[in-house]
């Protein structure tokens, strides 16, 4: 590991105006500490976010949820709210990683953590994400972990967090302090970015913003799952997942909201095929056709060819799943 | 960089590189060796520690992150001659072949007990709302995190499901 200094925040306001001086938040550690490690991330000072005051649930006026940007994914997921109205979100943290990572990892650093692609990982390799310019080792090579949506020419790298499905199908929202102390929300759909030919640059995010909290707005629909297919059936990435919050109305569905993980640079969404979906009476036939719909537009990366077949059955899986009883 | 740590009840000072992880604190400069380095990367659970009562991975976290925290290590559970009830419980059913996995199985272990009494879910409770009880499934599950190359999967189960719903750990 390179050297680095190290400095506690006692403020929100010193760790932005340090991050807006080239400085890099640590929260749990989990996934900064292990690049570090690896020195895929070098980064020269470090400042501790874990004692600001940023680990509140709290219930917002309209019903929702923030959840502050140091809520453990433990806490997160044992919390009675999210468990009984948001299990949706439950349920894709206790997919993710272990019981020992997810009592240091935050809800702010789970955003952020970066691709598994393998390449990324090693520095003998090109990669235009951890060094710009210096090509895509992953085209043509070992792609299992690869995108089959909205990649480009110069990156085909998925974004790794099962939480952030969760989110991106419960509409969530991020709210942002810069170091300016100006507060601002960002829908998580326009929070990640496709890679296009500036994968290193991730998110909306600039220098010096901390993640504050998240903010999560009531359910639309009661009736929610997230089915993760991985290589073992614990402690291990998504090959793709899907998180599904349905509302049904006289046996038909009157809302959907689908995300897909493991499958895109962040977490996947389409509005065409929910649409399609509502005022629909549940069968095979209509499941089958959205997820046509979906998979028209994906675009396989040699070994991940199977993901499309793969995610296509668990569209259907998970809709049948939803929309019984 | 100076650290103060509570380890195994006792206080203790570190004056380290702000690139020492808490399991080379422990291991390095408190002489604490019980806690192993399987991967160095969150992947084995071999360096489980319990730090303010939860257990984590102490290979992904800096000793100087954890100033004022209390630290319980395996040597902190029970000793050779008094275990505590996960440690007799991993002897009795053979818990263990070459034994490398088995402190961070056992620290594990013991946190997870309280996760389970706390209420919490897990991947494979049909039901996140309700509170679950241990299956073989659940501890499967909820131990998935502590990787053992030899496979004594099956007795760490079974010396996990006899403490289990027993007020001592
Ligand atoms: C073996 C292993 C298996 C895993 N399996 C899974 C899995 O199956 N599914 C899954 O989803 N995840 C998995 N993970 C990843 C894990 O979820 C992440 O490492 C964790 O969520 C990161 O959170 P953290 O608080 O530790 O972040 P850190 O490592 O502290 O930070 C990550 C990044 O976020 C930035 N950051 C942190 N907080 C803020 C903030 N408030 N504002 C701005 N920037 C911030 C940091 O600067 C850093 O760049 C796994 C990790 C490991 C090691
Ligand atoms: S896919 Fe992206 S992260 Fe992987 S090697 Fe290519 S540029 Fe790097
Ligand atoms: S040594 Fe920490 S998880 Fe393997
Ligand atoms: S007993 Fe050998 S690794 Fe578990």
């Amino acid at each position: 590991m390179n050297p680095f200094e190290y400095t506690r925040a006692s403020s929100r306001h010193e760790a932005a105006t340090m991050a807006a001086g080239g400085a890099t938040f640590i929260a749990g550690g989990t996934n900064l500490l292990d690049l570090m490690k690896l020195e895929v991330m070098t980064p020269e000072r470090l400042v501790d976010i874990n004692r600001l005051d940023m680990d509140d649930i709290e219930t917002t006026a309209d019903g929702g949820l923030r959840i502050g940007a140091m809520v453990r994914n433990s806490d997160l997921a044992a919390n009675d709210m999210v468990r009984s109205t948001y299990p949706v979100l439950s349920r894709a943290l206790l997919a993710g990683a272990s019981g020992q990572l997810r009592n240091k990892a935050s809800t702010g650093g789970n955003l952020l953590q970066r691709t598994r692609c393998y390449y990324f990982y090693d520095t003998a390799m090109p990669c235009n994400k951890r060094e710009p310019g210096s090509g895509c080792q992953a085209i043509g090579g070992a792609t299992r972990l690869h995108a089959i949506f909205g990649a480009s020419d110069h990156c085909i790298a998925t974004h790794p967090s099962d939480m952030a499905v969760a989110l991106q199908a419960l509409d969530a929202q991020v709210e942002v302090e810069s170091a300016t102390g100006d507060v601002r929300t960002v829908e998580l759909e326009s929070f990640y970015r496709l890679p296009g030919n500036t994968p290193h640059i991730e998110t909306e995010l600039k220098p010096g913003d901390l993640i504050t909290a998240v903010i999560v707005p009531p359910a639309k629909g009661r009736r929610q799952t997230y089915r993760k297919v991985r290589d073992r059936a614990s402690y291990a990435f998504a090959l793709v997942s899907v998180a599904g919050v349905i509302d049904m109305s006289d046996g038909r569905i009157a809302h959907a909201s689908l995300a897909f993980g493991g499958v895109a640079h962040k977490p996947w969404r389409n509005t065409e095929i929910e649409q399609m979906l509502v005022g629909e009476t549940p069968s095979p036939n209509v499941f089958v056709r959205v997820a046509d719909a979906l998979l028209r537009d994906a675009e396989a990366q040699g070994d991940n060819a199977f993901k499309i077949k793969l995610l296509h059955r668990t569209l259907c899986a998970v809709l049948t799943e939803l929309t019984e009883g | 960089m100076k650290t103060t740590l509570t380890v195994n009840g006792q206080l203790r000072h570190l004056d380290a590189d702000p690139r020492t992880t808490l399991l080379d604190a422990l291991r390095n400069h408190l002489n604490l060796t019980g806690s192993k380095k399987g991967c160095d990367h969150g992947q084995c659970g071999a360096c489980t520690v319990i730090v303010n009562g939860r257990r984590i991975n102490s290979c992904l976290s800096l000793a100087c992150m954890h100033d004022s925290d209390e630290v319980v290590t395996i040597e902190g559970l029970g000793t050779p001659e008094h275990l505590s009830a996960l440690q007799q419980a991993f002897v009795s059913h053979d818990g263990f072949q070459c034994g490398f996995c088995t402190p961070g199985q056992i620290c594990s272990a013991t946190a997870m007990l309280d996760e389970v009494e706390a209420g919490w879910p897990s991947h494979v409770s049909a039901d996140v709302t309700a509170k679950q009880d241990l299956t073989v499934e659940e501890i499967s599950e909820r131990m998935s995190g502590n990787l053992c190359r030899c496979s004594a999967y099956p007795n760490i189960v079974d010396a996990i499901m006899d403490v289990a719903g027993s007020a001592k750990r």
